[in-house]
Formats: structure tokens, sequence, C-alpha cells
């Protein structure tokens, strides 16, 4: 017999015969958490993921990429990995050059120029899926035009959220989604820059993913 | 766990289960807690057979022997009179071990089961059951409570004691660092893992002393065991004739403010 | 049952170790200080108190209902999985498990294993049998790198460095990493630690991850982590093997928001990590990034001993956050070294019979006041206090047929269960304890001035000259 066997027959021989009822999982969040308005949830989204260290912007469809450019110089970076299949990388690119910031992009696989990802990478900028605001939370489904190594290598994380697409709760997230159904390759929930408090319970940020994450809150212009 | 039983109203008849700490070591504790409840016009009734709730052989992991000592005190109570404890921790096995421990006896689980619901910490009975307000004849004083784990965490009462020292208006009581860690009794553990629980008590006593009060209370002899014992171990090791930390059952200390 | 044989048993010397580190005020001092940290940022996470009853009541009751199914949702997960490109792996004992992730070693022809933060591959030694094996395998959590470059063990599941200050890393590193001068800036220290790291993310062939929940439904591994190094082993190496104990499984996506919750809010007292990564399947065709090969070893190790008593199955509740630990007396006197155990405290006390056997483990279980805050903090409401007297019933009751856990009478006695008998024949008969009481008070004096371990720090207990029953009788009741 096969570990899998051995291990099987005996968890079955044991299995309690009684079916378990199933955890009334929407039925605790339907009474423990408030259901809040588009303003209050990106408030609190703000608030959450600001004191977990992240840098917040409320940009708009008309000023983001001078946005993203002021900050980039303020940070003293002139290199930013985009991109070129997305329309908000394409922007990005189309721009940035000509205004003396270098972009990379993400066109090949990895092994190709994991040295240069690792060693010459400074900063990237990705969307966010979608938000949640409870925890201050950034949902990522990186795919082959936003692979996963662009939230995770670069020291500095730009991501563009929209704030339009902010949930409650994790929870909400899911099932408004429907990821019961199929999950990407990788799904990624952020919720500020790398971190650890392994050192004498002394928090250190950048541990081993960005040290500095800005998330570009894109609202529509008030006009 | 929280209090299962809704408060009866104020009996005329109780039943004492002194436990066997306070029997051998104790006693003027038990005669307080006593002398207490008579005041409010109850009449106490002491079992004279009864003998230990079985505690120790049951935390030590001989339940065999924890359910033949148990058994007997299941017989003591024929009356349906609440049955007061002068301990949260020999309350708490009564009350929430009997009906585990005769689970595959079913004479016995209904026995432990109607027991189990007669069971009153003593000062969650004062409080909750007499509303007891003691009247402060005394004079200025600093005490520090110390609460049992059993008490706390098993039964749900470890507001009633601070309850009954805050309406002694003369007084204080100290709030001492860590209050809701154990003192290291634990029953066998005392002594199975001695430097452990040595270091635990020490710790506690440190504490108790920190906060300046001038004696500590506490609701269970166990812990008062443990406690003064240390402290008065310390003296010794340090030379001090006069306790530095003395200690009594909070229903002598309460007995004694009440009292002119 | 496991065939795995340890080379030391964590009961023997037990109290040796407590008794050195309880000597010590310099480490009790800075237990003490961690361990009110994280009982702090606990407690500022849960003000609600009946959110938290709540919130604990659905998290034991998801657990329960997924070790109910536990059989039926392993194979719904290795079909999804499997489905999915992620090859599954099954093991019980360690060896079994070290076998088959050096297997998998082996035909990629690897020369360096990254691991992110796993207690199961602490379980199972691998690092031992990696190196053994020619691999080397690099802890890269600060923590585990810290401890891995002192040759120590984690000292606690969630924080494993937490017995060393920042001065011992400080020359640890200096000591230990090329060309790094002594200092005892933590940013520095992480700055550190980062630079070797990165350059082995990028060169290791392996990465190892554990595992925090996996998902039947859809057939996905999920890790909870704040620094990254998880997400770096999962994604940057070619291979990705994960490694969890059989009991980690979900069979619904929903079951994870109240589960990570609680764990986040009571391990680091952290409203959610910084990370939570969800993995579904090796990279696809056209993909840029991402491991081509993604495994799933699933261990056994006792767990399903555990599995096969209603009560002991409580125990594979756990979701690993360590608030038992923080919160326990004991193991903020004497650290995690001193159980000799993988897991350390509370949890560890319960798990570890299962895994190591009672004969080696027997009297881990005394080691208890039964004070009861583990189990009150417990997110997943596991009994620890009841199944510490549970195990206590199984070490000390003499061996008999067809027993709970390997091991059963490992602490037998004779003497002491004739000691106990006799205790109970005594109490349970009211003449007895009539007469052995009155003796005990009329001749207190006759108790002797040590009373064994309880005089080393106290007074000797002594009987009250008169019984409260004798009190009563003269009062005429």
């Amino acid at each position: 017999m096969s570990a899998r066997e051995r291990i099987l027959s005996k968890l079955r021989a044991k299995m309690p015969s009684t079916v378990a009822e199933q955890p009334d999982v929407a039925g605790w969040f339907a009474t423990h958490r408030v259901v809040e308005s588009a303003a209050d949830k990106a408030s609190r989204f703000r608030a959450c993921i600001e004191l977990a260290h992240a840098e917040v912007h409320a940009v708009t469809p008309a000023n983001w990429l001078t946005t993203l450019r002021e900050i980039l110089r303020a940070k003293g970076l002139d290199q930013i990995l985009v991109s070129e299949e997305t329309t908000h990388g394409s922007a990005v690119l189309d721009e940035f050059p000509a205004q003396g910031i270098a972009c990379q992009v993400y066109d090949m696989a990895i092994e190709a120029w994991k040295t240069e990802m690792f060693n010459a990478t400074p900063a990237s900028l990705t969307a966010a899926r979608a938000a949640i605001a409870e925890t201050g939370t950034l949902i990522l489904w990186p795919d082959a035009a936003e692979p996963r190594l662009m939230s995770l290598v670069p020291p500095v994380h730009f991501v563009l959220l929209d704030a339009g697409k902010i949930y409650n709760t994790f929870f909400e997230a899911m099932q408004a989604e429907g990821w019961a159904n199929g999950l990407p390759t990788n799904s990624l929930l952020i919720s500020g820059p790398s971190k650890t408090a392994d050192i004498q319970q002394t928090l250190a940020y950048g541990a081993h993913g960005p040290k500095e994450l800005v998330v570009l809150m894109l609202t529509e212009d008030e006009q | 766990m929280t209090r299962t039983t809704t408060p009866p109203s104020r009996p005329r008849d109780v039943y004492f289960f002194a436990t066997c700490v306070v029997d051998q070591f104790f006693p003027g504790a038990g005669m307080d807690a006593i002398t207490l409840l008579e005041r409010q016009g109850i009449r106490v009734h002491f079992p004279e057979e009864q003998t230990c709730c079985g505690q120790p052989a049951y935390t030590s992991g001989f339940p065999d022997e924890a359910r033949k000592v148990a058994a007997h005190q299941l017989t003591l109570f024929p009356n349906d009179w609440p049955v007061v404890v002068p301990s949260g921790s020999c309350a708490g096995m009564m009350k929430h071990h009997y009906p585990t421990l005769f689970a595959a006896d079913p004479v016995r689980k209904a026995q432990a089961d109607a027991l189990s619901a007669r069971i009153y910490e003593l000062t969650d009975f004062l409080v909750n059951v007499l509303n007891f307000q003691p009247e402060d004849k005394g004079g200025d004083c600093t005490v520090v409570l110390h609460t049992s784990c059993s008490a706390r965490r098993e039964m749900g009462v470890h507001l009633t004691g601070r309850q009954l020292l805050g309406s002694l208006g003369k007084v204080t009581v100290a709030q001492q660092d860590h209050e809701s860690e154990c003192c290291g009794f634990g029953g066998t553990f005392s002594v199975k893992q001695p430097e452990i629980s040595g270091a635990m008590v020490e710790d506690k006593v440190k504490a108790l002393k920190a906060t300046g009060a001038e004696r500590v209370v506490s609701a269970d002899c166990g812990c008062l065991m443990n406690i003064l014992g240390h402290a008065a171990w310390k003296d010794e090791q340090e030379g001090r004739t006069t306790p530095s930390l003395p200690g009594e059952h909070i229903a002598s200390f309460l007995l004694r403010r009440t009292s002119k | 049952m496991s065939e795995h044989i340890l080379e030391f048993k964590p009961a023997e010397g037990f109290r040796a170790r407590s008794k050195a580190v309880v000597d010590n005020p310099f480490l009790r001092q800075s237990f003490r200080g961690a361990m009110d940290f994280l009982m702090s940022k606990r407690a500022a996470q849960f003000p609600d108190s009946e959110e938290l009853e709540s919130l604990r009541t659905l998290g034991e009751s998801i657990r329960q209902y997924n070790l109910a199914k536990l059989p039926t949702l392993l194979v719904q997960l290795e079909e999804n999985l499997s489905r999915n490109g992620i090859q599954v792996h099954w093991a019980e004992t360690p060896d079994e498990a070290n076998a088959i992730i050096l297997g998998i070693c082996h035909a990629q022809h690897a020369k360096l294993m990254v691991k992110g933060k796993s207690m199961v591959s602490e379980e199972i030694e691998l690092n031992h049998a990696a190196e053994a094996a020619g691999i080397g395998a690099l802890e890269s959590d600060m923590g585990e790198y810290i401890v891995q470059l002192a040759g120590e063990k984690p000292s606690h599941i969630i924080m494993p460095a937490i017995h060393k200050t920042k001065e011992e890393i400080a020359r640890l590193f200096a000591d230990k990493v090329e060309g790094v001068d002594y200092t005892d800036n933590v940013d520095a220290l992480i700055q550190i630690g980062r630079n070797v790291l990165r350059q082995k993310f990028l060169e290791a062939d392996i990465g190892l991850s554990g595992v925090n929940f996996a998902v039947a439904e859809t057939g996905t591994l999920c890790l909870v982590e704040n620094e990254g190094n998880g997400r770096m082993c999962t994604t940057a190496p070619p291979v990705h093997i994960a490694i969890t104990g059989i009991e980690k499984i979900v069979e619904k996506l929903e079951h994870i928001p109240p589960l990570l919750s609680l764990l986040t809010r009571s391990a680091t007292g952290q409203n959610i990590s910084t990370y939570f990564n969800m993995i579904s399947s090796p990279r696809k065709a056209g993909e840029k990034d991402g491991p081509s090969e993604v495994h799933l070893v699933l261990l056994d190790n006792g767990r399903s001993q555990a599995y096969a008593d209603e009560q002991l199955r409580k125990t594979l509740q756990c979701i690993r956050c360590g608030a038992c630990m923080n919160h326990c007396p004991v193991y903020t006197r004497i650290g995690g070294h001193a159980y000799g155990t993988t897991y350390p405290g509370p949890i560890g006390k319960i798990i570890s019979p299962h895994m190591l056997g009672l004969e080696a483990t027997s009297t881990m279980a005394t080691a208890s006041s039964l004070c009861g805050a583990c189990g009150e903090v417990c997110p997943v409401k596991i009994p620890i206090p009841e199944l510490l007297m549970r195990l206590r019933e199984e070490a000390f009751t003499a061996p008999h047929a067809d027993p709970a856990m390997v091991g059963q009478g490992a602490g037998y006695s004779w003497l002491m269960t004739s000691v106990w008998k006799g205790w109970a024949a005594v109490y349970r008969s009211p003449s007895l304890y009539g007469l052995a009481t009155w003796l005990g008070s009329r001749f207190s004096w006759l108790m002797p001035s040590k009373q064994g371990a309880w005089t080393s720090v106290r007074v000797p207990l002594k009987p009250a000259p008169k019984r409260l029953r004798d009190m009563l009788k003269e009062r005429g009741e």
C-alpha cells in the first residue's frame, strides 16, 4: 500500500459518521461588518494602508502620469519597469523616456534577464485589480502582462488603483468576483511594503520585497 | 467560560462545601465565610461527610481516582439548595468538570448535572445572589486582590471579588502588574516542575509587593498557600521577622471590615 | 506509526533546561518583554470582545467542519491541484517526506534550496537531510536565517529568533557574514540579510515553502507572510516545493477570510499580514515568471493518530498563530528551546506526543499549571488544558491494549499510581478522611520542615491545629 492509501485509510476509518454543518461565513460577515459608502471605503482603505507604511496619492486620469513622474523625481529614481501590454504601461512608455525617465519592459521570460531584474530594476508600476477597505489591502492578479516578480523584486513598487473598485472585506471581494469558480496562477493580497520585526521586535521595512509601496488612487476628474 | 446559572431568588438555606484545603489549612477562612453568610440571614449547612472535590487527581491524570472521590460528594447535597464553595478552583471542578467526569454513567451524570447547576463560588454568591453590600467599618487600608485562574477563566467570576472590595469605602484596591497571570500553583505542577512554578510565584509575589499594599486577599486558598508560602520563605531567607506580604481569604477580610 | 527516530528525547533534561533559563535574569526579562509586546499587540486587535468570541466560534466551526471531512477533502484537493498542474506527494513519516523532497531536488540537479518559513520542514529536519545529500538549504525568513546562522533552532513558531537580542545578532552577523562590520542598527542588519539573500533567491534551483491553508475546491496553496521571502521562494526559483501537514486544509475558499483574520490578529496583532499569497498552478504557457514545477508534500507524521480520537482530534484545529505561547506563563519563563521539541509552548505540548510518541514527551504535559490562558486566547478554541489533562492520563495510566497513542503508559509508575489509589481510598471515605485529617491537625508538628520540591521556594505546609469541622462542632453546630 502506498503512503497515500495508508494515510487515507487511517483517516477514513475514524472519520466522524455525522455530517458537520457548513459554517455560516456569510452570516457572520452580514452581522459583523458594515457595508460602507464608496467614500468611506476609500478613506478607510487609505487610512489602513498608510498605517502599514504605504504612501497614498489621490490622482485623476488627467494628472496621474505627472504625479508619478514627480514622485519618481522626488525619490531620485530615473528608471521604472512597466508593462507594454497595458494601457497605463503604454502611457508611461509614451511619455517618460522623453522626460528623462528610462523605462524597462517585462517583455521576455525571467530566465533571460533575472540578474538585471534583481540587481538593476529600482522601481515598477503595476495595476491593482481591486482593494479591500477593512484591512487596507491591494488585490493583484499577476498575469503575462504584469508578471509576479514585478510587484516583488523592485525596491519601489507603484500601484495604480481604481478607487471605485474597493470592497468592504476580503470575503466580499471573493464572493463578488466569484473566485471560487477559478483562480489564476497567482493571486495576491498586498497590504504595505515588505517588513519584518524578527530582530528584537523592532519593525524594519524592506525585508525582502519592496521597501516602499506607493499607491496612486485614481478617481474620475471632478469637473 | 461564562456563568451559565441564573441566580435563584434569595435562598433561606445553603450547603457549604469547604474544600479540603480550607478544612485542613485555612479553617478560619471557612468559619468566616460561614459567618458572613449567616449574617445575611442564611442558614448554612455543612455536610459532615464532605472531603475533597477530587480535582488533585483529576488534573494529575488520574480521572478514575478523581471519579471515586467525586462520586462520594455527589451524594451529600440532597436538598435543592445552592452549594457555596469558598474557592473558584474547586467550584470550577464541581460545576464544569463533574458532568464530564461522569459522562459515561447516566445516573451519576444526571446527579452531576443537577449539582453543577447549584454550585456557586462564594464571592459570586455574595454579589449576584445575595446582593451583599458590605458596610465598611475599618480604617484606611490598601489591599491587592489575587484572582485564581479557575475563578477567572473557568467560572468567569473574576469581577465579583473586585466588586466586593470596591464597595468597602476605606479600602483601596491596588492594581498589580500582570494581574491575570497564574501564581504558579497548579496543584501537583508546583512539585513536578518546581523550577518553573518557583519562578512564577517569585514573579507573582514581587508584583504583589510592588503595589505597596499591606496585604493580599484572594478567594482561593490554593493560590494563597503558594503565594504566602513563598513570601514567608523569602522573609526567612532575608532574615525578616514580620511578614512582608501578609494575606488572607477574602471572606476573612470582608468579615473583619464589616465587624465592629 | 512514525518510524522516525529522534536522537534525543525532549522530556529528558527538560527540567535542567528550564532551570537554566529560569536562573538567568537577563533571559527572563527578555522573554517577558517580548511576550508582553505580543500580548498587547493582540489585545489591541480585538477591542470588541463580542466580535472576538463570535469570530473564534466561527473559526472553531470552520476547522471542525473541515476536519470532519478530512479524507474526502484531501482527495478533492489532490484532484484539483493535479488538474491545475501541481504535483501531489504523500508522506507518512519525516523520512518519507525528506526522500520525496530530495528526489525532486536530484531530478533538477539542484545545488541550492532557498526556504521560506516552514515549521513542517523543521519537524522533518529537512535542512540536515538536504545537507547530507549535498544540497544547500538556506533559510530566508529573517528570523530563521539568524537562527540558522547561529546553528540553532527556532524558539518560537512565529518569531524564530525571539530569544536573541539585536546585539547578539549584530555580533553574529559580524562574525559569520563576509565583509560585514558590527552594527546593532536594526535597519542596517535587515539590509545585510536582504542583500545576502537576494543573491540566493537569484541563484537558487529550488524554493521550499510551508502552507498556511490549502483550499480543496480551487486547488490553491495559501501563504501568509510579511517579509516577501515566501513570495520569493515560491516565484523566483524554477521549482517550488510546498510542504504541509495533512490537517491544514479547508474545503471552501470562503473559509479563508475568517481564519486569516484570526491568524494574523492573534499571531502578531496585525489586522492582516503584508502578503497573502495564493498559488493555484505552476507557470502557464505565455506567463513570464513563476516556477515551471510546483509540488505539494502532504505529511502525516502522527496527525492521523490524533485524528483517530474525537477529543485528541481537536489538536488538529490549530492554525499555528503562536498566541498560546505568547500568553503562556510557562513559555514566558523558559522560552522555546527548553521544550526541546519543534513546536514549543502549549501547542507543542499537545501536538508533539503524536509526532514523537509519549515516551519521548510524557513529562511535557506536566509542565503546565493548567491556568487556561492558552485556551482563552486560542483563535479556534482548542481546549488545550483539557487536552493536557488527557495526555497526563494517557501517560500515567498503566499500559493497556488498544491505546489511543504510541507510548501510552510511558509515564506509568506503580508507586505514583498506588499513591493516588491510596489518596482516593482516603478521600472517598469520610471516616478515613476524618481520621487522616484529625491526625494531621493534632500532629502537625511532625510535618517535616523539608517537603521536597514544595519547600525549595516556600515554607513547609502545616495543617491548622483545628479543622473547620472541629471549629464548627465546638461552636455547637
